[in-house]
């Protein structure tokens, strides 16, 4: 059936690792409205929560480096980072292995799909697991684009990739929730650590809640990497959302740039009907 | 450069509890595994956090062996403020990938 609920959202790990560092005003606002999103997935109904990742070599190394990979686990589990670290717990996260193999037999016939049986979360994951699935009952489908390791999967891919998503969850009975995590603009766990380009996010995600495709295609990584620091190659994920809404707009529903955090806090979704 | 094989270490000790008890105990033997210059050996066991990301190792990888190391999140920042100060721009990597 038709997807039940279409967001983006930030993982930084600073969002929970370093929580007691930002200004709770700011944090507060985040939090509440990552809680608001749950409260949308949960009123949707949704049955399986697919994220779609730009996890930061965890399982995915340059020895053998998908441009997408899609889980197929009975179970995950995460963080795969010290629990004290990441400030979130190790929990075990149930899997859909039978709806995961149904989409990527489907999502095959128009973009070729790495998947693992196997994948273990790191705060890319984690971080919005912990604020939208709090009791971790809601069964996940993870979904990576290679954002980390040049040569990284081309934006116009990342489109195809969530058009062709969005075509195989509609075949399918399940009722679906796809997040798309990443970005914005942030240069993470460099000296640069807190630099925000606050202009260069606000554009983007003016151009993402409209869902304008040419425009949202239209950066270069060299572009990306000089305005938005190798963080913003993660704007993948918002256009794999933005190529499975086609035609929709969404709404921010938070945008702040909180330095300890290391990311321009984002929180916004886009219509499914 | 053999920056490839530095990040694998890293990767393989952040994702991979039996590899660091055994870097714990037995450093050299793990190093032994990986095709490393004398340099990339030296910053691995000083360790030498500034000069590791001046070779180009990734953040997302180079975070969790300062963390390993015992540094906190400001003196990891710092300690490759310190290395480009010491050792200039980064290398190679993907923090090289446009100019200056």
């Amino acid at each position: 059936m038709p997807l039940v609920f279409a967001g983006v959202c930030s993982h930084a790990p600073g969002i929970t690792g370093r929580a007691e560092r930002a200004d709770p005003v700011l944090r507060d606002g985040l939090y509440e409205n990552f809680d608001r999103m749950r409260r949308a997935i949960e009123d949707s109904a949704a049955e399986v929560l697919i994220v779609i990742g730009a996890e930061h070599f965890a399982n995915f190394f340059m020895n053998n480096m998908p441009a997408f990979c899609i889980g197929m686990g009975e179970t995950y589990s995460g963080p795969i980072e010290d629990e004290a670290w990441l400030g979130i717990r190790r929990h075990d996260i149930p899997g859909a292995p039978d709806l995961s193999r149904r989409l990527i037999a489907d999502i095959m016939n128009d973009v070729d799909v790495a998947y693992a049986e196997e994948w273990r979360f790191d705060h890319g994951i984690m971080v919005p697991l912990h604020f939208l699935t709090p009791r971790y009952d809601l069964p996940v489908i993870p979904v990576n684009i290679n954002c980390q390791g040049p040569p990284l999967t081309p934006l116009r891919r990342a489109w195809a990739f969530g058009k062709a998503l969005r075509t195989a969850c509609d075949a399918v009975p399940e009722r679906i929730a796809i997040v798309g995590t990443g970005g914005i603009s942030h240069w993470p766990a460099t000296p640069d650590s807190g630099k925000i380009n606050e202009d260069w996010d606000r554009e983007f995600l003016d151009r993402f809640v409209n869902n304008r495709r040419d425009e949202l295609l239209a950066y270069t990584d060299a572009e990306t990497y000089r305005d938005g620091g190798q963080g913003g190659f993660e704007i993948r994920t918002f256009i794999a959302v933005a190529g499975a809404t086609e035609g929709a707009t969404g709404e921010v529903w938070f945008y702040a740039p909180i330095p300890i955090f290391a990311v321009g806090c984002t929180i916004a979704t886009m219509a499914v009907d | 450069m053999s920056l490839y094989y530095v990040q694998k270490l890293l990767y393989q000790l952040n994702r991979d509890a039996q590899t660091r008890a055994h870097f714990e105990t037995d450093m050299e033997s793990v190093l032994a595994d990986y095709d490393l210059t004398a340099e990339e050996l030296a910053a691995i066991r000083t360790p030498d956090i500034g000069l590791l990301y001046v070779l180009g190792v990734n953040g997302q990888l180079l975070m969790h062996y300062a963390a390993l190391k015992g540094l906190e999140w400001d003196e990891y920042i710092r300690a490759m403020r310190d290395g480009v100060a010491a050792h200039g721009k980064v290398r190679a990597g993907i923090y090289a990938m446009v100019g200056d």
